[in-house]
């Protein structure tokens, strides 16, 4: 591969995809370090933190007890074999992860479940009941003129969304491509990043993150021709509100940005369908377009995965042999507090800050090294990380793009999906 | 190991044979003329059985995200038919979206031994291969779409030269892993993003400034000059637009006499008489096929009942989303590349407009002559679940049955149709045809869809049962590359099938402006957005079968 360079002997990677959040930039410069990686270029505080997380091999474990692999492989199928119900959760992992995941879940009889799927229901909820006009990242990065961030920090979620998508100075419609308005529609939002030559207006509405639907369903109904009374509307002065769908109107390609992850108040699918008909709305004349962010940790890989292979977007039982899906009963989180589940496999590949559920369920603990179970599990097997320690492929957050993910050193960490496909045949 | 089927009804228009008493020999898993003393492992009696090619589905919307959007929008259908795993298939979802894995299995249980996606995005590739990956037993492929993407808009505006857009048409079929080319409400796609609602084939786009026909013409040439086997594939101007037939037949005009082929012909044959200003145009649309031998067609029947439309084409599944039922619906921008539009349907046969539209697929069935040049789609699932083709097997076979089915639809619908008085049935000859012989010939697949010694052994076995629908749900015996994979429409066998590409030839140094345009633009590097080989093979998973493709002019 011709962007696979060597530099003094050691592997030097160019165009290196990141699988450290949804996005999935895939520019990224990377070379040896000691004994590890270093992030050379276009790197963020989330890829430095993944690609240089120091190499440890450690064993896998019983009880806190080191045993071979093979033994831990036997173990973590006689837990699957005796339990009445498993959860499959986690997730954290590639496709051919995901694909193992439920490939034993379906043998295991057990309920599949993302750690971030409270986030990403945010946005199944509205998908299964009304719908959306969505962008992806290319399109929103050459066409909008004008981009909401609606009650996200983004900034936080995304390191280089602005960067790479909203103060790009190239776009593909204009040599000279007119300035960009930005707003910030909700309160403390990280507003840093909007800056550069082709950004013109940076609006501040500092409205409050559950009042955001109501903004937007009033600007729905003034759209229509309806009446709102009242000096302000969700918390801001009218005027602005009547401001911003007047941009929303003028705007030959506006994107409202949203990240599920953020909306963490009750009842958030309800803005995010109040954001998605508004957007309807405004096509009727002219051109609109929903951006959902998010999609961390293979989050949406596995949202993915698990809909085309079982026709569910995740909260799949196999209980019964068939996949059943109800996404409040087959929570994980619920299913464990609710002491529904009498064993947890938990996969975590990416991010240390994702932590299983807190229970003292009998846990199977596959993670890479530097994620670190909460409380000692029944096995623990290391595995290695997607994009790292071995290729994969994961689903970018837009549900369009996926990424080939790279080798990028000699570890003798296992594939997740080889360790699941392992217990499943174990089973 | 040598297998003998014996003495069954064979109908392989490949071969010219019609239905003669043949037997035929399968070793390492294709047909064989085996030496008179070789000993035979296994022989299955098939006497009075008709026996087939298996069936090849040439546009069937199996895999890509459009589909799996459809899948999670719609877990309500999904309820009404789930299946469990066994020790040999996995668990899955039925009906109008169907999992992956069943889908596999209920072609194969149909006795089909292939499909073919044909709406595939090259921003999307990757994921449509995945999903085809997870597509069991049956062989697969994807036309890649061209024709909204920026790069071969910018091509033609800028008016480049043509063997460099010849040149990005390879290169993109190589990227992607695709068999063919598809393009989709020509430029309309990308015209929606600049907020133009409709584009007709002689109007210009608002920024680019060419037109859907300039773009069809230059696809059509490009693909004919690259000696690409299947024409390029159509979905043409105004789908579903009442009057739309004017366009098609425009289209074939404007095709200049290269090869095309008009998908899902049905959706573009509405005429504008009557109250309702919604007639069959069937008749002049299957004179003009008839007439033209450079044009082949598939049909995109509607079947009664509910369904998921799923498409490329944003700017019309944005109008078509006011019928949304249930009320929910998505429409994409993609990339810079194209778009999609999900809208869950429901087709009554007591609705005017839905009785004709069947009406209107049936006649054009039943009025197209060649079957060679036709081929029979619900574009699945947009017309209808491909669950359904023994129903229109049947429909088409069976005048009696056909007349049965009239009775139950909206009687209104009948009078702005000739269906009533069409008395044509269908022979089994003409199906095997229209759905294994004339697709595997229109897509270039060497050694398939025939019977012939050195096909390999994709062989579908039938009872030769008077209801034809009965006979086509449940074959007897189906087999894959010589292995025996359905008894009795029951899978017996889990095996993966093989991904059919087709690899023109193309400069390298087109990748001289598509770097650069990737590194400005997109989000994704050029290096990653194609799609390696091992992707696709995925250790053993997978594999490819490269089809030939004609020498390269210019």
């Amino acid at each position: 591969m011709e962007s696979e360079k060597s530099r003094n002997g050691a592997n030097h990677f160019e165009n290196v995809p990141c699988p450290f959040c949804g996005i999935l930039c895939d520019d990224l410069d990377i070379g040896p370090s000691g004994n590890g990686l270093k992030v050379l270029k276009n790197g963020c505080v989330k890829s430095v933190a993944g690609f240089e997380r120091p190499l440890s091999e450690p064993k896998p474990q019983i009880d806190g007890k080191d045993v071979t692999l093979d033994e831990a492989i036997a173990a973590a199928a006689s837990l699957i074999k005796e339990s009445r119900l498993p959860i499959f959760g986690g997730l954290g992992t590639d496709v051919d992860g995901i694909r193992a995941a439920i490939a034993l879940a379906e043998k295991g009889g057990g309920i599949v479940d993302h750690a971030l799927s409270d986030g990403q229901y945010r946005n199944f909820r509205v998908l299964q009941s009304s719908g959306w006009v969505l962008t992806t990242l290319t399109e929103a990065r050459n066409r909008a003129d004008l981009f909401i961030v609606a009650g996200s920090d983004i900034h936080k979620h995304h390191p280089r969304f602005f960067e790479r998508i909203v103060c790009n100075e190239a776009s593909m419609f204009a040599d000279n491509p007119p300035k960009r308005t930005v707003v910030f529609l909700g309160d403390q939002l990280d507003q840093s990043a909007a800056k550069g030559k082709r950004i013109g207006e940076v609006l501040s509405l500092p409205a409050q993150p559950d009042r955001i639907a109501e903004i937007l369903d009033a600007m729905r109904a003034m759209n229509k021709g309806g009446t709102i009374s009242g000096d302000s509307i969700g918390g801001l002065p009218r005027a602005a509100v009547e401001d911003l769908l007047a941009r929303c109107k003028a705007a030959s390609y506006g994107v409202i940005v949203w990240a599920p992850p953020s909306l963490t108040f009750p009842n958030a699918d309800l803005t995010v369908q109040a954001i998605s008909e508004f957007v309807k709305e405004i096509n009727l004349a002219s051109r609109f377009a929903g951006l959902s962010l998010g999609g961390h940790d293979g989050a949406t890989s596995a949202g993915a995965v698990c809909s085309w292979q079982s026709g569910y977007p995740l909260r799949v039982s196999y209980a019964s042999g068939k996949p059943d899906y109800d996404p409040e009963r087959y929570s994980a989180n619920r299913l464990l507090a609710a002491k529904e589940a009498d064993l947890l496999l938990w996969l975590s590949s990416f991010s240390p800050d994702i932590k299983e559920p807190a229970s003292d369920v009998t846990t199977i603990f596959l993670g890479a090294p530097g994620i670190k179970p909460s409380r000692t599990p029944k096995v623990y097997i290391p595995v290695g990380t997607p994009g790292v320690d071995h290729a994969g492929t994961m689903v970018r957050v837009d549900n369009v793009v996926s990424l080939p993910l790279r080798q990028l050193r000699q570890s003798t960490l296992p594939r997740a999906a080889d360790v699941l496909e392992k217990i499943e045949a174990a089973l | 190991m040598l297998i003998k089927l014996t003495g069954g009804k064979v109908y392989d228009p490949a071969n010219g044979v019609d239905g003669e008493v043949r037997d035929i020999f399968i070793e390492n898993g294709r047909i064989v003329s085996p030496d008179p003393n070789a000993k035979v492992a296994h022989e299955y009696a098939l006497h009075g059985r008709v026996i087939m090619a298996g069936g090849i589905d040439p546009h069937s919307h199996i895999g890509g995200g459009k589909m799996t959007i459809a899948r999670m929008m719609l877990p309500e259908d999904h309820m009404h038919d789930t299946v469990a795993r066994t020790d040999l298939t996995r668990a899955g979802v039925g009906h109008a979206v169907p999992s992956t894995m069943l889908t596999g299995y209920r072609y194969a249980e149909m006795g089909y031994t292939a499909a073919f996606e044909p709406a595939m995005l090259p921003a999307n590739a990757r994921q449509a291969h995945m999903e085809m990956a997870d597509t069991s037993i049956i062989d697969k492929g994807a036309f890649v779409m061209l024709g909204s993407d920026d790069f071969f808009l910018r091509q033609l505006a800028g008016k480049k030269d043509f063997s460099a857009i010849k040149d990005y048409i390879a290169w993109t079929m190589h990227a992607a892993q695709a068999i063919a080319v598809k393009v989709v409400n020509p430029g309309g796609i990308s015209a929606f993003k600049f907020n133009q609602r409709k584009l007709d084939l002689n109007e210009k786009h608002v920024y680019y400034g060419v037109t859907p026909r300039d773009i069809i013409v230059t696809l059509a040439r490009g693909l004919k000059e690259l000696g690409v086997v299947h024409p390029l594939h159509i979905h043409g101007c105004n789908l579903g637009v009442p009057g739309g037939f004017e366009t098609t037949l425009d289209t074939i005009k404007g095709a200049e006499g290269l090869p095309i082929h008009l998908t899902h012909i049905q959706f573009h044959s509405y005429g504008t008489e009557g109250d309702l200003k919604f007639s069959s145009a069937a008749a002049p649309i299957a004179e003009a096929i008839n007439d033209n031998p450079n044009v082949s067609c598939d049909v995109g029947q509607v079947m009664f009942g509910q369904t998921c439309t799923a498409s490329g084409d944003s700017m019309r599944q944005f109008v078509t989303s006011r019928s949304a039922t249930p009320k929910k619906w998505v429409v994409m921008d993609i990339e810079c590349d194209a778009g999609c539009g999900v809208v869950p349907f429901k087709y009554r046969d007591k609705s005017f407009v839905n009785a004709l539209q069947w009406a209107i697929g049936l006649e054009l069935f039943l009025l197209v002559n060649d079957p060679w040049r036709l081929f029979l789609t619900t574009d699945h699932p947009n017309g209808g679940p491909f669950t359904w083709y023994p129903h229109l097997i049947r429909l088409l076979m069976d005048k009696a049955f056909r007349n049965d089915m009239m009775q139950k639809i909206n009687p209104d619908a009948l009078k702005y149709s000739t269906l009533a008085s069409l008395d044509r049935e269908y022979s089994l000859y003409e199906i095997a045809i229209m759905t294994r012989a004339g697709p595997a010939r229109s897509l270039g697949l060497k050694d398939r869809g025939h019977l012939g010694v050195g096909a390999w052994a994709d062989i579908t076995v039938y009872d030769d049962n008077p209801d034809r629908e009965a006979m086509f749900t449940t074959p007897e015996l189906l087999f894959k590359n010589g292995e025996l994979i359905v008894r009795n429409g029951k899978i017996i066998k889990v095996v993966n099938g093989a991904t059919h590409v087709a690899r023109p030839s193309y400069d390298p140094s087109i990748e001289k402006s598509l770097k650069p345009y990737f590194d400005d633009y997109h989000t994704i590097r050029m290096d990653n957005f194609r799609l390696s080989d091992d992707e696709i093979i995925n250790g053993g998973r997978g594999s490819l079968i490269i089809q030939p493709t004609g020498a390269r002019v210019a």
